[in-house]
């Protein structure tokens, strides 16, 4: 961010009274372009009849606002029963992966590589649909055993970013391996990693809205009755205006709160030495890492 | 084994419409993040801010809120197109969010005396930026931008569920037609599988020859 700050960046010079004015001038034509196109937009809307009262009232009705919020608390259900199954099979992959014994690590592996590399959604159908599960079941086993992979990875790397003299010390101190673990390692990682950890949760959140293609009655579901109604002349963008702002909204709160906790600890000496990456979606197999 | 064999055609054809929508959406999400990219280290602040609020939103759309507002929604709005164009559209508009994010990412991993040099050689910000940052930049963003475009491989599966030809949705046909679904299934995953493994091994390949050495 630092190097968007005039004079910060290495890609252009401050700019001169002449520069500025000619950037005055581009930012003034970008600004009425979009705002045509925002206006064309507006005006397709009302060409298309999308403000007439019909189209709106449903929102007045106490029972679709009721159905509206069932379905909200039925995705933040999802959502958190599937982060904390997520978080507990990534812990328990991750220390598979981590384990000193082969065969465990071998097994881990190949179901993190798995799992991170079939679609989240070829999961859920395969249990959904081949496995006969109830629909809320089948979407938080599949986010689960995506979410869970990719979270294993992230514990792993956030683990082995730990200063290698940190172990060795904890070793020569007589420690046991899962003492080195517990009491040294998992402590200095969970900080670094905690950035990390919530951006997957964002992944998780905005997953739920998967449900919707398994006819599990979420937020989005909630939204596809109301708009395929006839009686309200099938109010299909006014039910988009409606549910995408609280859907993004939902997400950026949890994004904005990953960016605070890791600017927090960018400050932190502590953190400086771990420095995990952002958990990358599902890069598959040796070489890529 | 005789699913596939028995019903090969519509494997093929399922199989042909994922590549094929990957492909066109991957070009899409990659022209789109390259020119998000440049607008968001532009020194004119009304791009900046365009960009900006283009990753920002895009990133915290869930994809299928997405398919269901193009794909359902924008026909409402009197825009009638194919529905793979819709799907192309939303996946390469999603995806170009991340690829955004990954290109920046590389932008400030190029050292800053590239960008000065360049600069006291009077070159202007479009002339610093794609001839001089920009192809460091790609050399370490190779990996990032090779997983952002198996994701969007993998995406491309929720255009399956919105009916448009793709390989997840040959499960429905196959199922109608009281095949194992089981081993059905076993043969989607390895359809996809296939094109994430042969994505992530052209990256592997780019990587080893342009990759920048840690």
């Amino acid at each position: 961010m630092k190097a968007l700050d005039h004079g910060a960046t290495a890609l252009y010079d401050i700019p001169g009274p002449n520069t500025e004015r000619r950037h005055k001038l581009y930012g003034l034509v970008s600004t009425v372009i979009l705002l045509a196109l925002v206006g064309w937009i507006l005006y397709l809307l009302f060409d298309t009849d999308q403000f007439t009262s019909t189209k709106w009232t449903p929102f007045e009705y106490k029972g679709i606002q009721e159905l509206l919020l069932r379905g909200l608390g039925n995705t933040l259900k999802a959502f958190a029963i599937a982060a904390v199954l997520s978080l507990a099979l990534g812990t328990v992959l991750a220390v598979g992966r981590l384990s000193d014994h082969r065969p465990v690590r071998w097994l881990a592996t190949l179901f993190v590589e798995f799992f991170r590399a079939m679609p989240v959604l070829v999961m859920i159908f395969f249990i959904y649909v081949a496995l006969k599960a109830e629909p809320l079941p089948a979407l938080v086993a599949g986010l689960t055993l995506y979410n869970g992979s990719v979270l294993a990875e992230v514990f792993r790397s956030g683990i082995n970013a730990v200063e290698r003299g940190q172990r060795e010390a904890a070793f020569a101190l007589g420690m046991r391996k899962t003492q080195v673990m517990t009491h040294v390692l998992v402590p200095q990682a969970v900080r670094a990693m905690l950035p990390a950890i919530i951006s997957q949760l964002v992944v998780a959140l905005k997953d739920t809205s998967l449900g919707y293609l398994i006819t599990y009655e979420e937020f989005l579901h909630a939204g596809k009755l109301i708009a395929s109604n006839l009686d309200y002349d099938l109010p299909f963008i006014p039910v988009v205006m409606v549910i995408s702002p609280i859907y993004i909204g939902m997400c950026m709160l949890l994004s904005w709160f990953a960016q605070w906790v890791a600017k927090r600890q960018r400050r932190n000496p502590k953190t400086e030495a771990a420095d995990v990456a952002p958990a990358e979606p599902g890069t598959l197999l040796p070489g890529v890492q | 084994m005789n699913v596939l064999t028995e019903n090969f055609s519509t494997y093929w054809k399922g199989f042909l419409g994922t590549v094929e929508l990957t492909v066109y959406a991957s070009i899409l999400a990659l022209v789109l993040g390259f020119v998000m990219a440049s607008f968001r280290v532009a020194p004119v602040g009304s791009f900046r801010a365009f960009g900006t609020a283009w990753v920002t939103v895009l990133r915290n759309t869930p994809l299928t809120l997405l398919f269901f507002a193009v794909l359902l929604g924008l026909p409402r709005f009197g825009l009638v197109l194919p529905f793979t164009v819709f799907a192309v559209l939303a996946l390469g508009c999603y995806t170009s969010a991340f690829i955004c994010e990954a290109l920046r990412s590389g932008i400030n991993t190029v050292h800053k005396g590239q960008g000065e040099a360049a600069r006291s050689l009077g070159m202007s910000f479009g002339q610093t930026l794609t001839l001089v940052i920009l192809p460091q930049a790609f050399r370490s963003v190779i990996a990032p931008v090779g997983s952002n475009l198996i994701a969007l491989a993998k995406n491309s599966a929720i255009a399956g569920a919105f009916s448009v030809t793709e390989l997840l949705g040959t499960y429905k046909t196959l199922s109608e037609l009281g095949f194992n679904i089981i081993w059905t299934f076993v043969w989607i995953a390895v359809g996809y599988l296939i094109i994430t493994l042969a994505i992530s091994g052209v990256f592997n390949l780019m990587e080893k020859r342009w990759g920048v050495a840690r």
